[in-house]
């Protein structure tokens, strides 16, 4: 475990952390910009360069914007008077630290029989390019469609509504 | 500990506090940016067996985590345009506040 992956394990948790415990929901956006970029640059550290770039572009770039403008958009950037947690909490807070807990005593159990390569991959952008365009054309072309559907359909989720129907 | 151990356990602490969040916030906004999270963590777990898996050259688990953004980018578009509009309906994106289904 080189000393790369510690600050950058740190810094995505540490994010993610700030990003669901602040109270002002504008530092909570912030927060979770960190994380994300926390992420790509542990995917840049697992060598993968591709999906590393994608992630600052779509989470760091796109989904952070997005959120500012929603939280914009509805005054949710006014720190509520009271807690800014949900009546159970505590339901949640315990379901999430079993879900901790199986997953990590899963993966400390199953350590020995986990793969362990030590070479590192030569997967350059021609290669994705080539997968995308010949084996994955079926599921690229669906994600285009999804995309497309997804756009449209927020456009018109977030239309005004007609003043007449009220 | 091997490095895909260490990956693995950092996914799950952020699933975790993803989870966490999604149960606990009253913003709506915050617990999309919680099912966010999650969604970063499995990613994670993608790219960490892709490179440490035998056959890397196959750019299986590296296609999966790439349609996954794709598909958590159109996820989170919509989920926001929903939000912006059930506060027009409500005025408030407090989820306690959301107890009736019909307008």
């Amino acid at each position: 475990m080189s000393v790369v992956f510690y600050i950058l394990a740190a810094m995505t948790i540490a994010g993610g952390l700030a990003a669901m415990l602040l109270k002002n929901t504008v530092h909570c956006a912030l927060a979770v910009t960190v994380a994300f970029s926390g992420l790509a640059f542990l995917f840049l550290e697992l060598d993968a360069q591709f999906a590393g770039f994608a992630q600052i572009l779509v989470y760091v770039g796109a989904v952070a914007i997005l959120v500012v403008f929603a939280i914009l958009l509805t005054r949710g950037s006014e720190t509520p008077k009271d807690s800014v947690y949900s009546k159970n909490w505590l339901a949640g807070l315990v379901i999430a630290a079993g879900v901790f807990a199986v997953l990590g005593w899963a993966v400390l159990q199953s350590a020995a029989v986990l793969p362990h390569e030590t070479a590192t991959p030569t997967v350059t952008v021609l290669d994705i390019g080539n997968a995308l365009m010949t084996r994955y054309v079926l599921p690229l072309e669906i994600v285009a469609l999804l995309l497309t559907v997804a756009m449209i359909g927020a456009v018109i989720v977030a239309l005004h509504e007609k003043t007449e129907a009220q | 500990m091997t490095p895909l151990t260490g990956f693995l356990l950092v996914a799950a602490l952020l699933f975790a506090i993803g989870l966490a969040g999604a149960l606990t916030r009253r913003n709506a906004i915050l617990v999309l940016i919680g099912i966010e999270l999650m969604l970063n963590a499995a990613n994670l777990n993608l790219i960490a067996f892709w490179r440490y898996g035998p056959h890397p050259e196959a750019l299986t688990g590296m296609m999966f985590a790439i349609f996954s953004i794709a598909v958590a980018a159109a996820e989170a578009a919509v989920g926001l345009g929903l939000v912006i509009s059930i506060y027009r309906h409500a005025h408030t994106t407090d989820l306690d506040m959301m107890n009736r289904m019909k307008g």
